[in-house]
């Protein structure tokens, strides 16, 4: 009797997560389920400005408000560390791009309520080049800084 | 198999820092290797974080993340306790999930 009991009710536990992910899913809308699966176009793009449109945003301009922090030399390619923040209101995504590796976009985070707009990572560099922190905002507009790290030995392809 | 993802999660002051390290070669699709052959790409593409069960960020890695990435985030809230879990799947379709423990 008591086994039955517990099987009930962790099918219970079962099925109330079920019921409250498809709530979230619904709750979110357009943006949890669209971009929920890997954006590859973007990720596959050559350019800053296509990687960018392909993460749904158009309208592109410099801002003080997106802060990047990076090194101004980097002597190993393999390993640039970043970090990125904003402290603007209505940031849907955070994306890192580096305008001249073989593929520009590094990362794209999305930030839900419980998440500060404020990500630190490393990337590789296989050149000397600009590194492009992007806010891209509820309404489709897209805010970077942008910051030229010099590296001495890249990554890629070395 | 992969390595598991070290995860340190710190509440202090009504806000969590959470640093993760993954573990992952994050093969880039360009580097030859010593016989000229270029090596497959080989990276992990999606990194899913939870807090208690539900999904707070979502991450897209391209190749040009390093080599066993490194994350640092912040989160609004949480406590001591408070269940953080973390997924990642990479292009080879392998996946990975870790949890930790806010302190």
């Amino acid at each position: 009797m008591k086994t039955s009991f517990d099987h009930n009710t962790h099918r219970r536990d079962s099925l109330k997560q079920i019921v409250c992910v498809a709530g979230l899913l619904t709750g979110l809308g357009y943006s949890s389920l669209a971009e929920a699966a890997y954006n590859k176009a973007a990720f596959d793009s050559k350019s800053v400005n296509e990687a960018i449109k392909f993460q749904g945003a158009g309208n592109i301009s410099e801002s003080k408000d997106v802060l990047l922090n990076a090194p101004d030399y980097s002597e190993n390619g393999a390993a640039v560390a970043l970090s990125v923040s904003t402290a603007l209101a209505g940031v849907r995504k955070i994306l890192i791009l580096v305008e001249k590796n073989p593929a520009s976009l590094a990362a794209s985070f999305e930030v839900s309520d419980s998440i500060e707009a404020n990500f630190s990572t490393r990337i590789k560099m296989s050149q000397t080049s600009d590194v492009y922190a992007v806010a891209v905002m509820a309404d489709g507009r897209a805010l970077f800084s942008k910051k030229e790290v010099k590296v001495t030995v890249g990554s890629c392809g070395s | 198999m992969a390595e598991p993802t070290r995860i340190r999660a710190q509440a202090q002051a009504g806000k969590t820092t959470v640093r993760v390290l993954m573990s992952h070669e994050m093969e880039s699709g360009h580097r030859k290797d010593g016989s000229g052959k270029t090596v497959p790409s080989w990276f992990i593409q999606e990194v899913t974080i939870s807090l208690n069960g539900k999904v707070i960020l979502d991450i897209d890695f391209g190749p040009s993340v390093s080599k066993n990435p490194y994350l640092q985030f912040v989160i609004k809230g949480g406590k001591a306790g408070d269940k953080l879990s973390l997924s990642w799947k990479d292009n080879k379709g392998q996946t990975r999930t870790d949890e930790a423990s806010v302190t």
